[in-house]
C-alpha cells in the first residue's frame, strides 16, 4: 500500500437524528501511519463521526471505507472481521470494572482466536508493558487503578489484537499535564514503532502539536482536513479562536 | 487482510552441521499465535548456532515476534547463539527497547506455603469481616432511625415530594401485579379447600377457609414478597448506580445527607405504600374467594358475604395488617443498606441487587412465623 492511498475513507456522511442535522456531506481521508487529530466544539459530532468510522452507527448517507472497503454497506459478519483491524479506546477507559486488567486485555483474544492460558498470559504481559503497565497492574480491577493506568489499560486492550488503527477518543483527558505528556510519547513511540494509523478525537492542544500530523476540524456540519501548520491560518473564525485563542497562545508558549 | 489473501504460516527448519535455520514462512500474526507457539516448541537447537531467516515472511505482528523472541531467549539459555539471517524484523527491535526500558521481569517470590498460618488467616479474616459486618449493618440502621425521627421535625426534612414519589413507584405502580397474583393464588386455595372440604360436606367452612387465610395470612405475605421482588431491588439498584457515579459523594458535597434524602423517603414510602397494598390484596383475595366459591359450590354472592362476617373476628384483619408496616421497614431498610455497600464494579452492583431481594423475602417470611408465635402465645 503506498502512502498515498487512504486506509480510511469517508465520503459525504450525512448523520441526523430527527431534525438535528449533525453532519450534512463529511469528507475525511486518512492516509495510512499518519497521526489525524479530529477537533471540533461540544456537540459538533466528533463522537457521532467516530462511531460512525467504527461501524457502530450508520450513517443516513455517504460512505465510510476502511482499507478500501466500504463497512456502511457490509454485513455484521463482514464488519467482525474489520472490527479486528482496528483498536478504540474510550474516553472514560470503558474497561470492563468486574474484569481484573489482565482479564480486559484478554477479552478481544479470548474472542477472536482459541489460545491457551499460558499464551493468553504471555501476550498479555506484552501488551501490559508495551503500554508501560507493570505486569503486577494486570492482577487489579479497574477501580483500583489511577487516571493514567486506566487510560493505559485501554489502550492495552485496544492493542490486543495488533491492529493496523486506533482509535483514540479523548486520551489524555482528565490527566495531569505531565502524565498526559508521557501518555503522547507513548502513543507516538508506539506509532513509529508498529507504524500504526492513528485517528484521535481531542480538545488538548499539547497532543495535537505534540502528536498530530495533520488536524481535521469539524465546523458547519463539514470537515476542513490540513497539516498543523496551514490550518492555523484557516479564516474561519472558530478555526482562529481555537487555535489562537488564549489557552492555545498557552499551549504554544 | 482478507480471508482469502491470507498465506498459511509455516516453519521450515534444516539442520546442518551445528547450526539450526528456522524459516519463518507466511502469515505470522496473532490470528495463528496457537500454531505458532506448537511450532517453536517443536524446534530445538542441537548445535551452538541458530539462524533466523525471515526472507520468506508474509506478515508479522507484534504478538507473533513476542512469542519468537521468547523461545529464542530460551535457546540463548541453553547457549545457543542466534543470529538473523538478512535483516531483522523492526517489531524485535521494540521488543528490546521495551524490556530495556521496563527492565526483564522477574517471577514474584510465592510466599511459602504454611497451612497452619493460612487457617489462622481464614479464620481471623472471617471473624473480623464478621464483625465489621454487624458493626456496618447496626451503623447503618441506627442512622436511618435517627434520620427518621429528625426527619419529623420539620417539613423540609421529611422531604414529602421523594415519599409521595416512592409511594407512587412501590405503590401505585405495583397495583396490577399485586392485584392479579392476590387474586389467582385465592383461587387456588379456595379451590383445594373446596375439593378436601366436600368429602365432610363441610364446603361452607370454604368461606373461612379464605378469609381467614387471606386476612390474616396471604394477603400480607404475598404482597410483601411481590414488593419485595419489585422495590427492594429497585431500592438497591437505583442508589448502588448512584454510587458508582460518584452521585451519593455529590450529595454529601452539597450538604444533604444521603440517608435523609435517599433511604428515608424510601422507608417512609414503602410504610405508607405496603399497608395500602395489603388492604387490595386483601379485598382481591375475598373476591377471588367469592367467584370460587359462587362457581364451583353455589354459594352466591350475598351468602359469601354473611358467612364472611360469621368467620370474621375483631382481630382477624388487624393480625394481617399490621404486619405490613413491619415488613415494608425490613424490605426498605434492605434494598437501600445494600445498594449503599455497592462500590467499584458492575459486578459488585448485580450482586447486591440480588442480596437484597433474596435477604428481604428471607426476613419477611422470618418475621412472619416470629408474628406467629407472638400472635400464638397473646391469642390475638
Amino acid at each position: 500500500m503506498s502512502d498515498n492511498t487512504p486506509i480510511i475513507s469517508i465520503r459525504g456522511v450525512v448523520n441526523r437524528f430527527g431534525s438535528q442535522v449533525i453532519h450534512d456531506g463529511v469528507d475525511l481521508d486518512v492516509r495510512a501511519g499518519e497521526v489525524m487529530g479530529i477537533v471540533g466544539g461540544s456537540g459538533s459530532g466528533k463522537s457521532v463521526l467516530l462511531r460512525t468510522m467504527l461501524g457502530l452507527q450508520r450513517p443516513k448517507s455517504g460512505t465510510v471505507s476502511m482499507e478500501g472497503r466500504d463497512i456502511t454497506a457490509m454485513s455484521e459478519k463482514d464488519l467482525m472481521h474489520v472490527k479486528q483491524r482496528y483498536g478504540v479506546t474510550f474516553q472514560h477507559g470503558a474497561l470492563f470494572t468486574a474484569l481484573t486488567v489482565a482479564e480486559n486485555v484478554q477479552l478481544p483474544m479470548r474472542e477472536h482466536f482459541h489460545l491457551e492460558d499460558a499464551l493468553l498470559k504471555t501476550l498479555t504481559e506484552l501488551r501490559l508493558r508495551m503500554v508501560g503497565l507493570p505486569v503486577e497492574a494486570g492482577e487489579k480491577l479497574p477501580s483500583q487503578l489511577s487516571g493514567g493506568m486506566i487510560k493505559r489499560a485501554g489502550l492495552a486492550r485496544a492493542l490486543a489484537l495488533d491492529p493496523k488503527i486506533l482509535f483514540l477518543d479523548e486520551p489524555t483527558s482528565g490527566l495531569d499535564p505531565i502524565s498526559a505528556a508521557a501518555f503522547d510519547k507513548l502513543v507516538l513511540y508506539l506509532q513509529k514503532s508498529l507504524k500504526l494509523t492513528i485517528v484521535m478525537i481531542t480538545h488538548d492542544l499539547d497532543t495535537i502539536m505534540a502528536t498530530c500530523d495533520r488536524v481535521a476540524v469539524l465546523v458547519d456540519k463539514k470537515m476542513v482536513v490540513d497539516t498543523l501548520e496551514k490550518i492555523v491560518q484557516n479564516p474561519h473564525p472558530w478555526i482562529q479562536e481555537y487555535f489562537h485563542g488564549p489557552r492555545a497562545r498557552a499551549a504554544q508558549a | 487482510m482478507a480471508a482469502g489473501l491470507a498465506h498459511r504460516m509455516k516453519l521450515a527448519t534444516e539442520q546442518s552441521g551445528g547450526v539450526l535455520t528456522l524459516r519463518l514462512q507466511g502469515d505470522w500474526t496473532i490470528a495463528q499465535a496457537a500454531e505458532i507457539e506448537r511450532e517453536l516448541q517443536s524446534a530445538t537447537p542441537s548445535g551452538g548456532q541458530v539462524r533466523i531467516d525471515c526472507s520468506e515472511l508474509k506478515s508479522l505482528d507484534l504478538a507473533a515476534a513476542w512469542l519468537i523472541r521468547r523461545h529464542l531467549q530460551a535457546f540463548e539459555e541453553q547457549g545457543a547463539k542466534v543470529e538473523f539471517q538478512g535483516q531483522r524484523p523492526s517489531h524485535f527491535k521494540f521488543i528490546e527497547e521495551m524490556k530495556e526500558e521496563s527492565g526483564e521481569e522477574k517471577p514474584a517470590a510465592t510466599p511459602a506455603n504454611e497451612p497452619l498460618r493460612s487457617a489462622m488467616i481464614s479464620v481471623g479474616k472471617f471473624w473480623v469481616e464478621q464483625n465489621e459486618r454487624l458493626r456496618s449493618a447496626l451503623e447503618f440502621y441506627g442512622r436511618v432511625m435517627l434520620h427518621t425521627l429528625t426527619a419529623f421535625s420539620s417539613i423540609k426534612r421529611l422531604r414529602l415530594a421523594s415519599v409521595a414519589r416512592q409511594v407512587y413507584e412501590t405503590g401505585v405502580q405495583a397495583i396490577p401485579i399485586v392485584a392479579l397474583i392476590a387474586f389467582l393464588i385465592t383461587l387456588v386455595i379456595a379451590y383445594i379447600g373446596a375439593q378436601q372440604l366436600e368429602d365432610f360436606g363441610a364446603e361452607i367452612y370454604t368461606v373461612d377457609l379464605v378469609t381467614v387465610g387471606v386476612l390474616r395470612e396471604m394477603g400480607v405475605l404475598l404482597t410483601a414478597i411481590i414488593v419485595a421482588g419489585r422495590s427492594g431491588s429497585a431500592f438497591a439498584a437505583e442508589i448502588g448506580v448512584m454510587k458508582l457515579n460518584d452521585e451519593v459523594d455529590a450529595l454529601k458535597s452539597i450538604g444533604m445527607n444521603p440517608y435523609e434524602v435517599l433511604v428515608v423517603p424510601r422507608v417512609l414510602g414503602l410504610v405508607i405504600a405496603l399497608p395500602l397494598l395489603t388492604i387490595l390484596a386483601d379485598a382481591m383475595g375475598l373476591a377471588g374467594g367469592a367467584l370460587l366459591c359462587s362457581l364451583l359450590l353455589d354459594i352466591s354472592y350475598p351468602q359469601f358475604i354473611a358467612r364472611v362476617q360469621d368467620a370474621l373476628a375483631p382481630t382477624t384483619f388487624w393480625a394481617g395488617f399490621i404486619k405490613a408496616p413491619a415488613f415494608a421497614v425490613l424490605i426498605a431498610m434492605t434494598g437501600t443498606y445494600r445498594g449503599m455497600q455497592v462500590r467499584d464494579s458492575s459486578r459488585e452492583l448485580g450482586r447486591l441487587t440480588t442480596v437484597a431481594v433474596v435477604q428481604s423475602i428471607f426476613l419477611v417470611i422470618f418475621a412472619n412465623a416470629i408474628f406467629a408465635i407472638i400472635y400464638l402465645q397473646i391469642k390475638f
